[in-house]
């Protein structure tokens, strides 16, 4: 404790984390139970954001095995964000519909 | 782009995907809550290529495209009755995107400024295995449930004797590899936690019952979100962090308030054949059938 307000990023990494528990707790909270397969499917789409480190891992210009690793990784997230977002849009305008 | 306006950018992304959950719990702005979540992705994704470290773009662009083509055709062929079983199989396929971004970090850890290799942190270490194990039994949990989902697997629990004592053998052993490899970096161990996990996923899912299956789906919507948490602590990345812990919290939260819909015990499904040994088994296997919670939720949704 030299620096007397030196504080490890970690630590502010870390309170996001848990605040943004909390937010997804209290979001979901109150959906009604004919969304429920919706918001799975929306929440899977958006969980592909891990594609961000897939991209950064095939971002070197040079040919490397962490870059297939990550080439591979951005198919995998690739074919959930579009199937993720696309599925949900097919679901939410059948339920328009109907109404 | 400079790192503090990316740092923004992901912000922004961050905020649309809480807004996207938040108008998916609504029938009246479902529709626009999708629209946001698309937005944060694609502010999210074009912050990350336009990252300074980001140079070769060949293999992103052909990636990129490549499973635009597969997911797009997918989603619009598939039949809405098997919603669950695709969303289960998508859910693998995040968790092996997961545990191949953290092997892509123990190989290249300079990309992401974690150390050089035999050298990386040993925070960043422990962050890499959390992912890669969570992400290994996302990726074997999620087949087990479409298999079962798909009538390809029965979907009666499987549950043989001292079952729940191997699991927590397996278990032991994962952490304890999981602990030579932080102190080791030794990569042949890395691999060995990945298959353990591989082998936990099939064991946790195969003794749950098929009709409890939309519960264990949203279960491991949960586990994608904590390993996307896992890789945002590993690469310091506010968006993984925030990301996961919204996915992570909400999933398990929706497996729950699904349970309650049921009237059945988050715990029991959970735990499967756990427990009560043959008896809870079979008490699992007769309270099944009539309950069907995937069919009456598609049928609300109809309505």
């Amino acid at each position: 404790m030299e620096a007397a307000a030196v504080i490890d990023p970690f630590v502010f990494r870390l309170a996001i984390f848990v605040l943004a528990i909390f937010v997804g707790y209290y979001v979901v909270w109150s959906v009604t139970p004919a969304l429920h397969t919706p918001l799975m499917s929306v929440t899977n789409a958006i969980s592909s954001v891990i594609i961000v480190g897939a991209l950064i891992a095939a971002g070197p210009e040079e040919i490397s095995i962490a870059k297939i690793f990550g080439f591979a990784a951005i198919i995998l997230a690739a074919i959930n964000i579009f199937g993720g977002f696309v599925v949900t849009q097919r679901m939410l305008q059948m339920f328009r519909k109907k109404k | 782009m400079a790192a503090n306006l990316s740092a923004v950018a992901y912000l922004i992304s961050g905020v649309l995907f809480i807004m996207a959950l938040r108008g998916l719990s609504s029938p009246v702005t479902a529709r626009r809550g999708n629209y946001f979540g698309i937005a944060g992705m694609l502010i999210a994704i074009v912050t990350t290529i336009l990252n300074p470290n980001v140079l070769g773009f060949d293999l992103i662009i052909l990636g990129l495209g490549i499973g635009a083509v597969i997911g797009t055709i997918i989603a619009l062929r598939i039949q809405m009755t098997a919603m669950p079983q695709l969303i289960a199989a998508f859910h693998s396929l995040v968790g092996l995107a997961a545990v191949l971004v953290a092997s892509a970090a123990l190989y290249a850890p300079e990309s992401y400024g974690i150390g050089i290799t035999g050298q990386i942190k040993t925070a960043s270490l422990i962050e890499m295995s959390l992912g890669a194990a969570i992400g290994a039994i996302t990726f074997s949990g999620s087949l087990v449930a479409f298999a079962k989902l798909q009538g390809l697997v029965t979907g009666d629990p499987l549950v043989f004797p001292g079952q729940h004592w191997l699991n927590l053998l397996i278990g032991i052993v994962i952490v304890a590899i999981g602990a030579v490899f932080v102190a080791q970096e030794a990569i042949p161990l890395f691999w060995l936690l990945v298959g353990l996990s591989f082998v936990i996923g099939f064991l946790i899912i195969l003794p749950i019952g098929g009709a409890d299956m939309p519960v264990v789906v949203s279960m491991l919507n949960s586990y994608s979100g904590w390993t996307a948490a896992a890789a945002g602590f590993m690469l310091s990345n506010d968006l993984l962090i925030i990301v996961g812990a919204l996915v992570g919290s909400s999933g398990a939260i929706l497996s729950y308030i699904m349970c309650r819909a049921m009237n059945r015990s988050f715990i029991s499904v959970i735990l499967g054949g756990f427990g009560g040994e043959s008896a809870g088994a079979s008490a699992v296997s007769q309270g099944e059938k009539p309950h069907r919670a995937g069919s009456a939720d598609d049928g609300q949704a109809g309505n």
